[in-house]
């Protein structure tokens, strides 16, 4: 379909968001990620039957974890689609940039005084 | 055993014809263990395909989804290419025959060219373009196009001025002036018909002005224009003068349903969608608010998800005129007049910078010729006869048809009839099954654990898909500088035959061990890559792919820099991800031989019947007491078959073949396993026994339902009754039906409205041939049919034609203002408004008949234990709409008939055929490999906690006898849940390991560019 969306940003491929482990989302945060999300299948309908909702509850704990040690939790987010619904994409590629601009560079960057990086989003998908 | 004289002979098909249909039935038959030669008389295969710019109606690229199926046809150990070659004669008989062809020059040696393209630089002389519609020019020396297979190039010798050049600069002194035409012959055991259609010519046509106005083109040209690897490279400009233009109208029908001024009555069944498409896609191309406009008769969005696609379409402002437009005038620069009476019977005019015509199916006259050598039997149209029961059989024994010269159709139903035709070869030739194959030795694999990794770097420009928007060889250079990396370049086609050709070349020179490719997306093109690594002795799991195209490209069209940089990042994530690859090991398992076919109608019948006559053995399990589904209500088809019959002789073959086994009153209660070695649980009988199936493949037959109307007082007025009801009440009662003087027909009752959008396909045709049936009882009788849209696609318009003749009436109704009924003493009152009239009419009716739409059958339960999605309105989703119309994503799982989508008799016949066909073409082999990319535990750490066994979604993990957990790895599906929950963190998943995964974020986020 070929629908534009904004190139900072650039997606991981795991076989299912059931794959994308905790530390994995720390990771990406730690090394200056201004946002990741996950995307994976609706929810009921998952590739791999209930991969989705075991990716959701560990976003929502990393999301809790963030919190606690005082960074935005709303730089991760999990998303569902259906992998044939590239509109969708599209359309969450183009939010999700557009919070992370408002949110602002990670503060992890600017501790380790990069700031003048652009936004990286990233995609699990 | 006695063998007679009429036993098959010859192990080997010979399918003519390599479009899509012929391909595809290529593929079936040589996976299925037959020795294929395909021949083509064009140089190269993928016939009309291969020329279109995306397909309805998920608006996929055609070239993208074709291309890998050219390359795997070309790569085929048994599929033998014979390009440039007609045949002359046919003798013998079905399992016997012996073909002799004529392969005509092409004046280059395939054998010896490289396709290096040298030739073509120097060539002085140019002719027109066939592959771009005559749009521009090519030299006489030339390739069709760039992804052609064979991957060779052909020297035009009617344009050819002998200068010599080419000769000369030709390295590979692959050019042979003097080679003549020769004679060949091949023995084969059947016959697979694929020569297509041409599309039809408006030259003839002096009304459309098509000769003399250069902005008049064909819909085919049109398709060109779109395209990325068309004369204006994609970009929309009409031909006069390379200007966008503003405002684009659709002429429907040219060459299709018209006996005025061409001949061809029939409907062409595909310019409706591609003129929607062409549309939506035009206004995606243009840098203005592009007007388009589509002239009409009736919009013919028959298939599964057309009609979605067309409201669609409506909403995105495309412009749907109901007319017929009578002629084209040019106007000022290059502009043109259109002028048609519209709906209101007012003249109208109005201009246009660009028309389309869109142009209908034509048999050619080469393959009219060729049906005559072949001695098969044609229709008044030139299309193939068939039999109703066995639509993909000709007239003459052991040959078989499939695609548009059976009749006008689009892509899936081509591929489904290729699949089909595949079915039926392969019944004929079962017991010479791998009896004229070759295989295929590959080299040992070479161990590389011990060696540190070498990355080869391949950059796809992908045409100019990718290198049009990213600086590729600046992601070259900088793939260079990446650790680990030996070796970089980049190709204009990664994916082109020479290309893979000279990567393993590299690779072996270089010493490289893993493979790093920059392009399209390994959705398409993984499995090509990897067995160009098995074909060098490489594990193919050493293989990484960086998406820039579907991922970058194509969705960052707009800024070439952030593409490019973007391109370099996920080149460098790709990079991290290769040096940490491991070799991973699949293990052989054997294929359990029986097929389950779940579903006892017409179209489970004839996958099982199929499957037996291949050679398996076939459990079919029916929910009803008694099997034939909803052909039991039907009696004859449209063209006056037999069904009853036809119903009674298939049950009878199938109850009486002893490698078919019928459960009836069968419930299917549980479904494990995987592809190869399924087990589902069955109660059967009244008494509800249990039964456990094992089999290897699953074929879904479980049908549809008529929709049960809640509108115009069905069920309420002794008369007003469905199509489905009035077959039965003329069937067993006709007497009572000709005594009706008036009958009125409603179309589209429970299709086509908010609740289901969808349109039912077969509810015209079942009221056109009531209709006639009505006017046969009794000639007198007048019968109305209340439409939108008349949908008698194809060869089903000459039934429309003839309803008109005996004095059918049909008035068009609108959806928003649908016709009122109201009882009117045994009879019925029905109003409605004539859009011509443009004032109610009112007719008195003694019956009135629904044309009730098809509803999905109740498959919520077994939808869940096959794990297989269906879509919205209940039907089961196949795994690509267009190249795989009968495969469901999960492997192993096969789907046909109405289960699929609503549809005729004749294609549920032929979606049964399709799914033996792909269902045999795994069972064939015997044996699959299991394993590769699954979880593993590590038991040093394992406390046999139980977190994987729970969380596994397929139930794998077991605790073993040494109290650990333990992984099956031909159950394992490789999602990884188990990986990430386990608190021990001692389960890996093979190929996605936490240090591959880790890589590609450190890479991204660190290093950047």
């Amino acid at each position: 379909m070929r629908l534009s969306y904004p190139a900072n940003v650039k997606i991981i491929k795991v076989p299912c968001t059931g794959r994308v482990a905790i530390a994995q989302m720390f990771k990406a945060l730690e090394k200056g990620a201004d946002g990741v999300f996950v995307a994976g299948c609706l929810e009921g309908d998952c590739h791999y039957q209930s991969g989705n909702l075991r990716a959701r509850k560990r976003v929502e704990y990393v999301q809790e974890i963030l919190g606690q040690i005082g960074m935005q939790a709303e730089r991760l987010a999990m998303y569902n689609l259906s992998a044939g619904d590239g509109p969708r994409f599209a359309q969450i590629a183009r939010e999700m940039t557009e919070k992370i601009r408002q949110l602002g560079p990670s503060p992890i960057r600017t501790v380790k005084s990069r700031a003048s990086q652009k936004p990286s989003v990233e995609v699990a998908a | 055993m006695t063998i007679s004289k009429d036993e098959p002979k010859v192990g080997a098909v010979m399918v003519v014809g390599a479009g899509v249909a012929g391909m595809q039935a290529s593929l079936d038959l040589a996976d299925a263990g037959y020795y294929v030669h395909l021949v083509d008389k064009s140089p190269t295969i993928g016939g009309i395909m291969a020329q279109l710019d995306k397909t309805f109606p998920t608006n996929d690229c055609a070239m993208c989804i074709i291309s890998p199926k050219l390359v795997e046809v070309g790569r085929h150990l048994n599929i033998n290419l014979i390009t440039n070659t007609e045949v002359e004669g046919l003798e013998g008989r079905a399992g016997d025959f012996h073909a002799t062809l004529v392969n005509y020059p092409r004046y280059i040696d395939l054998e010896k060219c490289t396709a290096c393209g040298e030739c073509r630089r120097v060539c002085p002389a140019t002719a027109v373009n066939e592959f771009n519609e005559s749009l521009d020019l090519r030299e006489a020396t030339y390739l069709k196009y760039p992804q052609a297979i064979p991957r060779g190039f052909i020297i035009d010798r009617n344009i050819c001025i002998g200068c010599g050049l080419c000769e000369k600069v030709c390295l590979a002194e692959a050019v042979q002036y003097n080679e003549k035409s020769r004679r060949t012959e091949v023995d084969v055991g059947a016959v697979v018909l694929a020569a297509g259609n041409k599309i039809f010519d408006p030259s003839r046509l002096d009304i459309y002005s098509y000769m003399d106005q250069p902005n008049v083109v064909t819909s085919l040209e049109f398709e060109r224009i779109l395209s990325a690897s068309g004369p204006y490279q994609g970009h929309l400009m009409r031909p006069y003068d390379r200007e966008e233009p503003q405002k684009i109208a659709w002429l429907q029908c040219v060459g299709s349903r018209d006996i005025n001024r061409c001949d061809n009555s029939y409907c062409s069944a595909v310019c409706c969608m591609y003129a929607i498409k062409e549309a939506v896609i035009a206004k995606e191309h243009a840098h203005c608010d592009l007007d388009t406009a589509i002239f009409y008769m009736d919009i013919r969005s028959y298939g599964k998800d057309f009609e979605l696609y067309y409201n669609r379409a409506k909403q995105e402002g495309v412009r749907f005129i109901r007319s017929r437009v009578h002629s084209i005038e040019p106007k000022g620069d290059g502009d043109l007049k259109l002028s048609y009476v519209d709906d209101l019977g007012d003249l109208k005019s109005e201009v246009f910078d660009m028309v389309v015509l869109s142009v209908g199916f034509e048999v050619g006259q080469e393959t009219i010729a060729l049906a005559k050598r072949l001695g098969i039997e044609l229709n008044k149209h030139n299309f193939a006869v068939t039999d109703p029961a066995m639509p993909v059989a000709t007239s003459r024994p052991g040959i078989y048809v499939c695609g548009t010269l059976q009749g006008p159709k689009d892509i899936p139903q081509s591929v489904m009839e290729a699949s089909g035709a595949a079915a039926a070869s392969s019944a004929l030739l079962s017991a010479l099954r791998w009896t004229a194959t070759k295989t295929r030795e590959l080299p040992a694999q070479r161990d590389i654990s011990a060696e540190p990794p070498r990355i080869g770097v391949f950059v796809c420009n992908c045409g100019i898909n990718i290198g049009g928007i990213v600086d590729v060889p600046a992601v070259r250079e900088y793939a260079r500088t990446l650790p680990h990396v030996v070796h970089v370049e980049d190709n204009l086609f990664t994916c082109s035959q020479d290309t893979q050709v000279s990567m393993a070349e590299v690779i072996k020179e270089k010493g490289i061990n893993r493979m790093m490719v920059a392009a399209c997306t390994p959705h398409t093109h993984e499995e090509l890559f990897r067995e160009t690594l098995l074909e060098v002795g490489l594990n193919k799991y050493l293989f990484e792919m960086a998406n820039i195209r579907n991922q970058n490209s194509w969705v960052h069209m707009n800024d070439h820099e952030k593409a490019t940089d973007k391109a370099k990042n996920l080149v460098r994530m790709s990079v991290a991800r290769a040096a940490l690859l491991e070799q991973l090991q699949e293990k052989k398992v054997e294929v359990n031989q029986r097929g389950l076919v779940i579903g006892g109608g017409v179209a489970g019948l004839n996958a099982a019947l199929n499957l037996a006559q291949q050679g398996y053995e076939v459990v079919v399990v029916e929910k009803e007491k008694e099997l034939g589904g909803m052909a039991r209500y039907l009696h004859h088809t449209i063209e006056g078959f037999d069904v009853g019959q036809y119903l009674d002789e298939l049950i009878e073959t199938v109850q009486t073949n002893d490698k078919i086994q019928v459960l009836t009153e069968a419930l299917v209660v549980g479904f494990s396993g995987f592809k190869g070695n399924f087990t589902t649980e069955v109660l059967v009988g009244p008494g509800m026994y249990e039964r456990k199936i094992n089999h290897g493949v699953a074929i879904i037959a479980t049908g549809a339902l008529e929709y049960k109307p809640k509108e115009y007082l069905y069920n309420q007025h002794d008369r007003v009754m469905t199509q489905l009801e009035l077959g039965n009440v003329l069937h067993a009662n006709g007497h009572e039906a000709a005594n009706w003087q008036q009958v009125v027909m409603i179309q589209c009752v429970g299709s086509r409205n908010e609740e289901n959008p969808n349109c039912s396909r077969v509810c015209c045709q079942s009221a056109v041939k009531h209709g006639l049936e009505l006017k046969k009882l009794n000639p007198d009788m007048q019968v109305a049919i209340l439409y939108q849209d008349m949908r008698m696609y194809g060869l089903l318009e000459d039934y429309y034609k003839e309803a008109r003749s005996e004095g059918i009436l049909f008035f068009r109704y609108s959806p928003d203002q649908p016709p009122e009924v109201s009882a009117n003493g045994e009879g019925l009152k029905v109003t409605f408004e004539e859009h011509l009239l443009k004032r109610p009419v009112q007719i008195n009716a003694d019956a009135l008949v629904l044309s009730a739409g098809t509803t999905a059958a109740d498959t919520e339960e077994l939808a869940s234990f096959l794990k297989v999605p269906r879509n919205n309105a209940g039907f089961f989703i196949e795994a690509h709409a267009k190249l795989r119309p009968v495969d469901l994503a999960s492997q192993g799982i096969y789907l046909c008939g109405t289960a699929h989508s609503p549809k005729l008799m004749s294609e549920s016949i032929v979606q049964a055929l399709a799914a033996a066909a792909r269902a045999s073409s795994f069972l064939a082999a015997k044996e699959m490999k299991v394993g590769g990319a699954v979880a593993k535990v590590d038991p040093i750490r394992c406390a046999a906690c139980l977190v994987c066994v729970d969380s596994c979604p397929y139930g794998v993990p077991q605790i073993n006898a040494d109290n650990v957990s333990e992984i099956n790895e031909a159950l394992c599906q490789g999602c990884g849940v188990c990986v990430c929950e386990c608190p021990a963190n001692t389960i890996h998943l093979a190929h996605y390991e936490d240090d591959q995964i880790s890589a590609k974020i450190v890479a991204l986020l660190e290093g950047g560019v």
